[in-house]
């Protein structure tokens, strides 16, 4: 260096990798990872001993044939899917009418009766009595049985190494529409969670097939919504046909739910990767981790803590504000009828050409931070306004909860038939991700041109979907 | 519940390891789990801290590094559980996040958890760990599996050619972690001096171009003890490392983490 150039050592390094990288030609990379993997090869050979092959690894093997190919894997996936479906179902009706007994037919009254006796002014009494205790009264009775059942038998089959097959098996669907194998993996942990599907899309590389999954993660029904579905096929389609086939029907209704949330999300895979978001799908190799004995007792406890607990606890806290907005707009007059009567009458005419109805819409309104307590806002709205003589005991009370079929009874007598049933599965499956979903988006894109694409596609969608189906049915029927 | 059991078990419960938790002020020692996606390094990771890191067997499980803490010997232990990697090679955000920290994060031990019935491929992420890391110690994890397949490994042997402790361990039935602590402390102490494998096949162009880059990089940062695997990637062009030696990242990373004193051999 005479110092024609100053150049500082650091340039001097770089100057000097880049010179000898056109010397040592395109294929060092190769040739490290080729040294790679003879010298790994060269080391088991003399530390593994492989005896004759066990039972155990042809039993695996045989099952991996059997759940991942083309003729048995998807009958097999949702034989699986209806047999947990099924259990939920049928398990979680017992314990639900007994919850209700407890906390709103013995609880509730007790309570109101201490209320009285210190003399608490009848405002205040309806607005925590009537309105938080029982908002989260409800929530407990309702989905905390279906809970507890789903999420450790959900848990069962992920801890078995189940939840990888099916992302085998649904891996060449979304390279077929041009998004990322790996979308099927971030899709079978959106099942769990919408947010941690979001969080997981980090395993794919390219940006553009990493915003397609993030987008279409919430087609893939969640926590929150599993319960639910659950209860709207148990209340609707299981309360149409025959008392001995409710459990199979319904089971049935929630696996086709979510066999159309997984048709959605590749068509609209398809159609992001062929419009905004274009390009090639890129190539990967899914491992399939070996199967091992789920841990029963360690799973239970996991799963019962952290995702039912979890998840209750959450629509416990937003169960309760919620309770207070129903008592307050069912409560407060505006003239002859309350202000929950004016929106629900406003907006019927509206929500009726979607199969809806007007308390579903004041319902989603209200419900909007957390879409999964939904259903017993629904409910408490519908004994509250549409005036059910017997049951409840004044504006803003839930009414007695004593098994599905009660529940069936009164919803069908407030105007509801097996389409706004339907109606409502179709736009739970169908709408905005929940606030926490959307906080992950942005957290993650960065963009609130997407985070607002990812909620506001859905809820077009759903609509869309929702007004067919109800015309159709309605022509039909 | 589990948990109860081992509290009080006091078999497990060797020279008091005392699961801290999400408690991180004032540690002694970095260790870093690493190793391919679905070994059971976040299994690992709970036993040693206590914590409850959602397991699955599900590779890509861990998208982020959770970080918890643990004492043994009086030693505080911070633990840093990573994303899992087939290969430090390849650049995707969840790859990165473990390369980066093995790289920058400087570790004091760096432990590979791999799957013992799949001990060969799994031993391509290890050679690329060992030529970027002074000490290591092998977790040779579902070593109940490999019994269960009939696969018999010779991990003495093993220990002896990769250079590093190794230790059997059945994470899931918390088998093997008492001896993991413990070579873990005897690695990070320096009582323990790691002699880690490095590759011998690469052709002789290719090792005298990376010899001579080593020798530069090591003129301008002298205390880098990973300079092989900088020159490695400046051959290979990955503008990540070839901007952190022109920001002179690379350097300053290494000095500032040192706040503990130098375990070297």
């Amino acid at each position: 260096m005479k110092g024609i150039i100053i150049m500082s050592n650091k340039e001097y390094i770089i100057k000097e990798a880049d010179d000898l990288r056109w010397e040592l030609g395109e294929n060092f990379h190769d040739h490290i990872i080729e040294s790679v993997y003879n010298e790994a090869g060269a080391i088991a050979a003399k530390v593994i001993n492989q005896k004759e092959e066990s039972k155990k690894f042809h039993f695996d093997q045989w099952l991996d044939r059997l759940v991942t190919s083309r003729l048995t894997g998807f009958p097999i996936m949702f034989l699986l899917l209806a047999i947990v479906f099924w259990i939920t179902i049928e398990g979680s009706n017992i314990p639900s009418g007994l919850l209700a007994s407890l906390l709103v037919d013995t609880i509730h009254p007790e309570l109101k009766l201490l209320a009285q006796n210190i003399g608490m002014p009848v405002w205040i009494n309806g607005l925590l009595i009537d309105g938080a205790y029982l908002a989260m009264a409800w929530v407990i009775a309702v989905m905390l049985p279906p809970m507890a059942i789903f999420f450790p038998l959900f848990t069962l089959l992920e801890d078995f190494g189940y939840l990888p097959r099916v992302a085998f098996n649904m891996d060449n669907l979304y390279r077929r529409v041009g998004a990322h194998g790996k979308q099927a993996l971030t899709m079978s942990m959106g099942f769990g969670c919408n947010a941690a599907g979001v969080i997981a899309t980090r395993i794919i590389d390219s940006p553009r097939e990493r915003l397609i999954a993030i987008i279409t993660n919430n087609f893939s029904l969640c926590n929150g919504r599993w319960p639910t579905q659950i209860l709207i096929a148990t209340i609707f389609i299981g309360g149409a046909v025959p008392a001995h086939l409710a459990g199979i029907v319904s089971a049935g209704a929630v696996v086709g739910i979510a066999l159309l949330g997984v048709l959605f999300s590749l068509a609209v895979s398809w159609g992001l990767s062929n419009t905004v978001l274009k390009g090639e799908a890129s190539a990967f190799s899914l491992e399939l981790p070996p199967y091992r004995p789920p841990r029963i007792l360690q799973t239970l406890y996991t799963s019962l803590i952290d995702r039912t607990i979890f998840v209750l606890w959450r629509a416990i806290i937003f169960a309760i504000p919620a309770g207070l907005v129903i008592w307050l707009v069912s409560n407060v007059q505006m003239g002859e009828l309350s202000i929950a009567e004016h929106f629900i009458n406003w907006s019927n005419p509206f929500a009726l050409l979607f199969g809806l109805n007007g308390i579903i819409l004041l319902a989603y309104i209200i419900a909007i931070p957390a879409n999964e307590i939904v259903i017993p806002t629904i409910l408490m709205l519908t004994v509250t306004t549409v005036n059910i003589v017997g049951v409840g005991s004044g504006a803003g009370v839930m009414f007695e909860l004593d098994s599905t079929a009660d529940t069936a009874e009164i919803l069908y007598s407030g105007g509801w038939s097996a389409l706004t049933g339907v109606s409502l599965m179709l736009f739970s499956l169908l709408h905005n991700p929940c606030s926490t979903t959307l906080y992950t988006i942005y957290k993650e894109t960065h963009s609130w041109k997407w985070t607002v694409v990812s909620a506001l596609l859905p809820i077009a969608i759903g609509l869309v979907v929702c007004f067919f189906v109800t015309q159709i049915w309605l022509l039909v029927a | 519940m589990a948990d109860l059991h081992c509290e009080t078990c006091p078999i497990h419960n060797v020279d008091n390891l005392i699961k801290l938790g999400i408690n991180m002020e004032g540690f002694d020692y970095v260790i870093a789990l690493t190793g391919n996606p679905n070994t059971g390094k976040s299994t690992v990771f709970n036993n040693l801290t206590g914590l409850r890191q959602h397991t699955g067997n599900w590779p890509g499980k861990t998208v982020t590094r959770a970080e918890g803490a643990f004492g043994y010997n009086n030693t505080k232990y911070k633990v840093v559980d990573l994303p899992g990697t087939y290969s430090l090679l390849s650049t995707s955000t969840d790859e990165e996040i473990a390369r980066d920290f093995i790289l920058f994060g400087k570790p004091d031990v760096t432990v590979i958890v791999v799957d013992a019935t799949r001990l060969e491929r799994n031993l391509n992420l290890v050679l690329q760990v060992l030529e970027i890391t002074e000490r290591a110690v092998l977790c040779l994890n579902l070593i109940d599996e490999a019994e269960r397949h009939n696969i018999e490994i010779d991990h003495r042997t093993l220990s002896r050619e990769l250079g590093i402790p190794v230790v059997p361990a059945a994470a899931r039935q918390k088998q093997g972690m008492d001896e993991l602590l413990k070579m873990i402390h005897e690695v990070a102490s320096g009582k323990y001096v790691c002699k880690p494998y490095r590759m011998k096949t690469i052709s002789k162009k290719v090792s005298k171009a990376v010899e001579s880059i080593t020798q530069k990089i090591l003129i301008e940062y002298p205390a880098l003890p990973n300079a092989r695997w900088v020159a490695m990637r400046l051959l290979e062009g990955d503008q990540s490392v070839i901007d952190a030696v022109n920001t002179g990242e690379l350097g300053k990373n290494y000095s500032e983490n040192k706040t503990q004193p130098q375990h070297v051999a």
